[in-house]
């Protein structure tokens, strides 16, 4: 895993394994809370981060490890910002089927997007579907902490 | 009587309704949920017709392949007519299901008690 301090952005490259997610995933939650994040708005980046980088790692790139993922996050008091490009072939997540959808409901996959939508407060695709930007703004901003700003650490 | 399996505590009630405790806390990785996997279905065929109680209230954290995991368990029930009832999941977590609208197809009850209820 590599990564460069671009002012308050970071970016990573990493591979595509669980285990590389996990322990960024990790890392990110840490500089949340450092900056402030309560534990409701931690949960949720938490369970979006999961979702995305499981869609990433293990559907996007298929777990090749020829392939990675691309990570860029900045984090401020006020929002957490991150993009997640992996190197598949991308998907529609308009066409996606509405996992809520009577004809859906016990289907074993396919959840993940729509918790990203639901816990993020920004979630965009790029056209060819293989990269999200999900945002969260911090609902305690503003409020005292013990948070200090910024990626760097 | 009171087993434990990886990531659960097994207990059973009576002579036919196990309830099953999920020991871990957060439940986000593949080994994790192919451990559950591999500890619920052979007791689901040793038991069948299951009468299978979860109880969630260890768990603060989970993702959607828990809930992929708990459609698996529940077909698995419903084959041989069984029942599944699930209790004690945190509003957090409870928020999950309802966002996905899964508690509309599973059975979920606020304490292992009313989970008990009816199934005795």
């Amino acid at each position: 895993m590599t990564s460069n301090a671009e002012n308050s952005a970071r970016q990573w490259e990493i591979a595509s394994s669980t285990q590389a997610a996990d322990r960024l995933c990790e890392e990110l939650l840490e500089t949340a809370r450092r900056n402030g994040f309560e534990e409701e708005d931690l949960f949720a980046i938490h369970l979006a981060l999961e979702e995305a980088f499981v869609n990433a790692v293990q559907h996007g790139n298929q777990c090749d490890p020829e392939k990675t993922v691309s990570v860029c996050c900045t984090v401020t008091p006020e929002k957490f910002d991150i993009t997640i490009t992996d190197q598949g072939a991308g998907f529609k997540p308009d066409q996606l089927p509405d996992p809520r959808c009577p004809e859906n409901l016990c289907k074993c996959s396919g959840r993940g997007v729509l918790l990203i939508r639901a816990y993020m407060d920004q979630v965009e695709y790029n056209a060819k579907g293989n990269r999200v930007r999900m945002v969260k703004f911090n609902q305690s901003a503003g409020k005292p902490h013990s948070g200090s700003a910024g990626m760097a650490s | 009587m009171e087993k434990t399996s990886p990531n659960m505590t097994i207990e059973y009630v009576g002579e036919e309704i196990i309830v099953a405790v999920l020991t871990d806390e957060k439940i986000l990785e593949d080994t994790q949920i192919q451990a559950l996997e591999s500890s619920f279905m052979p007791l689901i065929e040793q038991n069948s017709p299951a009468k299978l109680v979860v109880d969630f209230s260890n768990v603060r954290f989970l993702t959607s392949s828990v809930l992929g995991l708990l459609i698996r368990i529940s077909k698995k029930i419903y084959e041989s007519e069984g029942m599944l009832r699930l209790c004690c999941i945190q509003p957090k977590i409870f928020e999950i299901f309802k966002i996905t609208r899964l508690d509309k197809i599973f059975e979920i009850y606020p304490t292992r008690e009313k989970a008990l209820e009816g199934l005795q």
